[in-house]
């Protein structure tokens, strides 16, 4: 239950987060003055941390979102497995987030 | 819209507290939900404390002792005690269960006790199922045949084909599986919930029945079926270890597939 409250506030989030994408394109197509000034807003802590938890959140809509790929044929829905693929999600969602930032940085 | 608060008259007010008798060695604390629509006050929390070395180790044995010994108001529903007739479903500790199978043991600190989550409630813990019943009989819950039997024998099923039901018809309909689905909180007016198509399954599956196609198109609707969006509240809630969850994936691939 407590995952799929956050698929979909992971999925609300990342629409705001195409808000945001469309900033960087507008900044990006209006020169290089306007760029500069979103690139700062995107370096300061308050810009990482947005960026961190989008990530987040597109990690975690995936791998959740394959989660519900394999429910949709009908496989792994007993109960132990569904605990089981709960945590997995989790922990590549971490994983995958963290290896992201790693490789960014 | 949404609501996300209670309605003024719903919102539970502290209510009221009973201790145990004198000399009580072993005591455990009950939070009950009580609700009386006639007395037109709020709901209340109740707190008893019962004696637990002269209780048996079953939360309804608790409610029962409870109604019997110190508070005679407490209504609840109960018949069999053992399971099968899916009375006294309610939510224990924050889950639905069944207060005969659930025991006091497995809990820590106070036992919470409340009616099942986002129904009418008639009066304490009873909730008014009324709706819950409608959509369990809108889909016709009984054989549908268009051959005639053998003159001289039952319809008879192949091991294979009976094993297919065994599960979906071990159903209690107590509602604890509906009653803890958020879809079907906030949509049971159109969802039918996981009961109801866990018992629709029951005879999807049945290679006795013939109205298989009838059946598929009355659930082909955004809403009766596809407002599962497989939270699997329901599987995890069942007191009978069923699963709701794997019958509604069932029947969607059975969607899928007869067009193909």
């Amino acid at each position: 239950m407590v995952l799929s409250i956050v698929h979909r506030a992971t999925g609300i989030a990342m629409s705001l987060g195409f808000a945001v994408f469309v900033v960087w394109l507008f900044d990006a197509a209006s020169g290089p003055d306007s760029y500069a000034v979103f690139l700062a807003a995107m370096d300061s802590t308050i810009g990482r941390l947005l960026l961190i938890g989008w990530s987040f959140a597109f990690f975690y809509h995936l791998s959740n979102g394959a989660r519900h790929l394999l429910w949709d044929t009908g496989r792994g829905l007993e109960k132990a497995q569904a605990n089981t693929s709960s945590w997995l999600v989790l922990v590549v969602t971490v994983a995958l987030t963290a290896v992201f930032w790693w490789v960014a940085l | 819209m949404a609501e996300f608060r209670l309605p003024p008259n719903s919102r539970i007010k502290k209510g009221r507290h009973f201790d145990a008798a004198n000399g009580a060695a072993n005591v455990r604390r009950f939070a009950v939900y009580r609700y009386d629509a006639d007395s037109g006050e709020n709901p209340r929390i109740d707190t008893y404390v019962v004696d637990i070395d002269s209780c048996g180790p079953m939360v309804l044995d608790a409610l029962i002792k409870i109604k019997n010994e110190i508070d005679p108001t407490l209504t609840f529903r109960r018949s069999c005690r053992e399971g099968i007739c899916g009375s006294c479903a309610m939510n224990i500790d924050g889950g639905n269960t069944l207060a005969c199978t659930r025991s006091i043991d497995g809990i820590k600190g106070d036992v919470k006790i409340y009616p099942l989550p986002h129904m009418p409630v008639v009066k304490d813990l009873v909730p008014d199922l009324t709706n819950f019943y409608a959509q369990y009989a809108s889909i016709k819950p009984w054989l549908q045949s268009r051959t005639p039997p053998p003159p001289d024998q039952e319809r008879l099923q192949s091991k294979e084909d009976q094993e297919l039901i065994n599960e979906p018809a071990a159903c209690i309909l107590c509602a604890c599986c509906s009653t803890s689905c958020p879809s079907y909180w906030w949509n049971s007016d159109r969802y039918l919930g996981p009961a109801a198509l866990l018992a629709a399954y029951r005879w999807l599956v049945d290679s006795r029945d013939d109205a298989t196609g009838e059946r598929l198109d009355e659930l082909e609707d955004p809403f009766r079926l596809y407002r599962c969006h497989t939270i699997m509240n329901c599987t995890q809630s069942c007191p009978k270890d069923l699963n709701p969850a794997r019958a509604i994936a069932e029947t969607k691939k059975m969607l899928v597939e007869r067009r193909y």
